[in-house]
Parts: structure tokens; sequence; C-alpha cells
């Protein structure tokens, strides 16, 4: 521990837990609801920045596109569904089980990380088992410089099938729960300024006009970022779910500026619930063409057919197109479900009306 | 007696951008606390944007530039001056269309002479 001691990152770590707790605390004590969303969204922001300075920026490029983006704007819509504010607590007495319990269960996890290998530890069972093993094997068997990306869509391509059908089945939850939106969105009765002026062409209602014109300029780039992140994970940081999630974040802008029903007709209901399906439809299609071929499902090696043999090293083309095949799914699977979800959250709601905000 | 042409050599620059971009570093940090310090002291929301923006433009312009300085000719500096770019619009953008959101929705900007107390603390939770 004491030769790889560095100030610096001990600085950086203990500014970014003293923050993490202060909003832990603000959240606490706030009661206006939409506050605690957005600080919920900078909590995410800050523990990504820690993830970064921790070294793990795939963790930390997640944990920024879905905790600092979508959650956030799937929690705005959501809130919009109930009151503004949250319950004043209850009276102190009622307030000290919890707290009890609280405290026992830090006191338990507290005493439970004295047992944890030190950070950055060589010797720890995660570094010198298995991830060793990755790391030796990858440039060999996979040949993607993104370690991260060999090991979660070739080595255990299957756990995270496992992982986009929750994804699925998430989506498919919040729909029987809540509805599509469409038939809310149809039978509300709020009529809004946006449906008076139906046939007005949008550009008479100025107010938003700078929100706009820049958000017609940025989504556009943000979809481009997003096929970049997918197209690029095997290489740097990133990979379907954030692609995916990234490209949901682009449409939920478009509603949020344009609103829902523009949003809806740039970007059909239907095709997100289609979407939603065909993804994990493509992943699972992936590891069934390789069956066909005369490998097991998920064998990237056969998905041209039996390898070649000799062919292991330097830019392995099998393996590559499956990533990038099981990718495709990811990404269309994830960005579906999260529209779904946020159509069937805004839906209810017609609009963002101007007096609530 | 050195000329600048001596003064100004590639080595000499070379070794100075280090040292300009961590100073620039420096000086994006100091804007960005003071653009917090304002958010936190000033009276009403109108001000406080303003102090937000300062962070915003010329906290986040100061730390990218001198970071692009520190990381010289390469990848990394187009990615940062990417993200520059990404700030400038989007930083005055939200900046606008908070102001204009409080503005529509009705909350007056204090004018005035500033006498010292806030009139509005209740809003405060409100975001």
């Amino acid at each position: 521990m004491a030769e790889t001691f560095v100030p610096s990152v001990l600085i950086a770590n203990i500014v970014l837990m003293t923050m993490l707790g202060a909003i832990t605390v603000a959240i606490i004590r706030l009661r206006s609801l939409f506050a605690i969303v957005m600080l919920s969204g900078v909590y995410s922001l800050v523990s990504a920045a820690w993830f970064q300075a921790m070294d793990a920026v795939d963790v930390s490029f997640t944990e920024a596109a879905v905790g600092a983006g979508v959650s956030t704007a799937l929690m705005l819509g959501a809130m919009l569904l109930t009151v503004r504010k949250a319950k004043p607590t209850q009276s102190p007495l009622k307030r000290w089980g919890p707290l009890a319990v609280v405290i026992a269960t830090g006191a338990v996890l507290t005493y439970a990380s004295t047992d944890l290998p030190a950070f950055g530890d060589g010797n720890s069972p995660a570094n010198s088992h298995v991830g060793a093993k990755y790391i030796e094997a990858t440039p060999n068997d996979v040949g993607t410089p993104n370690i991260v990306t060999a090991v979660l869509a070739s080595y255990r391509g299957f756990d995270t099938f496992g992982e986009t059908v929750v994804v699925f089945a998430a989506g498919v939850a919040v729909i029987l729960l809540i509805g599509f939106g469409e038939r809310a969105l149809a039978a509300s009765d709020w009529s809004g300024r946006k449906d008076e002026d139906e046939d007005i062409p949008e550009d008479a209602d100025d107010s938003h006009l700078i929100l706009r014109v820049v958000a017609k300029l940025l989504i556009p780039i943000i979809t481009i970022f997003a096929f970049y992140v997918h197209f690029h994970g095997e290489i740097s940081p990133g990979g379907g779910f954030q692609a995916g999630v990234i490209f949901a974040v682009a449409i939920m802008l478009y509603a949020l500026i344009f609103g829902l029903k523009a949003a809806m007709r740039a970007f059909p209901p239907v095709w997100a619930r289609v979407g939603a399906a065909l993804g994990v439809a493509i992943y699972g299609a992936t590891g069934v063409v390789c069956m066909l071929n005369g490998g097991r499902f998920l064998d990237y090696d056969f998905i041209f057919g039996p390898p070649a043999g000799g062919h292991h090293g330097g830019h392995n083309w099998p393996q590559v197109t499956g990533i990038i095949g099981v990718e495709v799914g990811v990404v269309v699977a994830v960005a579906c479900v999260m529209i779904t979800a946020f159509y069937a959250f805004a839906g209810r709601v017609p609009e963002i009306r101007d007096e609530d905000w | 007696m050195t000329s600048l042409e001596t003064l100004f050599s590639s080595e000499n620059l070379e070794a100075a951008r280090v040292f300009v971009g961590s100073a620039i570093v420096l000086i994006g940090a100091v804007a960005s606390v003071a653009g917090s310090v304002g958010v936190v002291r000033f009276p009403d929301f109108y001000t406080r944007m303003h102090a937000a923006s300062v962070t915003d433009t010329l906290g986040a312009m100061l730390v990218l530039g001198g970071m692009m300085l520190v990381a010289g000719w390469s990848l990394v500096t187009f990615k940062l001056f990417a993200i520059l770019i990404f700030l400038l619009f989007t930083g005055p953008t939200s900046s606008n269309a908070a102001a204009n959101g409080a503005l529509r929705a009705g909350l007056e900007p204090m004018l005035g002479k500033w006498t010292g107390e806030a009139k509005d603390k209740s809003k405060d939770g409100e975001g």
C-alpha cells in the first residue's frame, strides 16, 4: 500500500466522497421533488467523476449516461404524474426505528469493508485469477483493444444476453403497469397551447426560439455520437448500453423541447415497442447463427462458418462481427425500451404546462 | 541579450506549454469558484444565473483550453475542443432557457438599489 500511495488521487477521492455525502444529505432534507430529481442526477454525475478517478472508465461512462442522463429524464416524467412536494416527515419519535436500522446496517458494512483488499491491489482475488487470465488471453482470443468489451460481449455474452432480456422485461413491466401512453394522451381533455396552435407553423411561437434552434443543431450530433459510442466500443470506453441510452436521450430531449406529440410523430411509439423486441431478437439471432454454422450459442468464432484455424491474433473478424452484432441488438433494445418507458410516463401528462415550472 | 527568435524558439515554447496550460486551468478553477460563491451570495434568481453562467462559460473555457495546451497536439485535444464547442452551445442556451422560463412564470427580477436583505428566501427550494 505504501508504495502505491498517490496524494492527488486520495485528495480527489476524499473531495468526491464528501460531495456525494453532501448531496445525499441535501436529498434527504429537501421536500421539492423537482430539486430531488435534479440532485439525484448530480449525484450520478459526481459518482461518474469518482469512477473516472478510479480508472473505471466504462463504469463511469455508464453511470454518466444512464444515471445522470436517462434516469433523470425518466424520473422527471414519473414526477409529473405525482405531486410536486413530498409529504412532511412524521413525528420525530417514529423516525428512531429507521435510524437504528440504518446505523446498524452501516456499521455492519463498515466492519465488512475492513476485509476488502486495498484499492488496486494486484494480489486481490479479482485481479490475480480471472482478471489476469482475461488480460492475457483477450489479444489472442478476441483481439479487441478494449478488454471490457471483450469480456462483456464475448466471454460472458450469455450473461449480457440475460441483461438485455432484463431491460426488455423492465420495459414490459412499465407498459403493463401504466400503459403505452398513447391512449392516455389521446384521451386526455387537457387543451394546451400546442393543440390550439396545431395549424399555425411552429416558428410562430418564439418564446423558446433559442432552445429550439440549438436543440435542432445538437440532437443530430447526439444521435451520431450514440453510434460512435456503439461502433467504437471495441476500442474505446462505451458500447451498446451507453449508445442505446444516449440515442434514447436524444429522442427525450426532442420530446421535452418540441412536445410529446412531435416526438411521437418523429419516432412513433410502435417503432419503439417493436424495436424493443427486435433488439433482443437480434442478440439471440447472432447466437443462433453461430449455432447454425456449427459452433455453440454465441461462439463468434463460428459466425462465418467453422474457423479457418491459425487465424488468431490481430484483427479477429469473426469475433468483431459477433460483438458488433450483439451490440446492435443491445443498442436497439435499450434505446427502444427507454423511449417506450418515457412515452409511457410522459403520455399520461400531455405536456409540461408552463405554470408548473 | 536574447533575441525574439531564441525566446520564442520551439524548444522554449514546448517547455512553457505545460506551465502556461496549468496556469490557465488554475485561472479557470478560480473563475469557477467565483461563480459558485456568486450563486450562494447573490440576492435573486437572475443575478444567481449570471454567477452560474460564469462557471459555465468562462470557467469551463479556461479549464478546457488549459487542458488542451497541456495535452499537446493529439486526439485528446480534438476531443477537448469538441467538448468546448458543445459547452459553448449548451451553457448559454440552458441559462437562457432557465431565465426565460422564470420570467414567463412570473418571477420578477429584483430592481432598484440593493439594501442587503433577500426578499424571496421562501422560493429558494423551488429550484
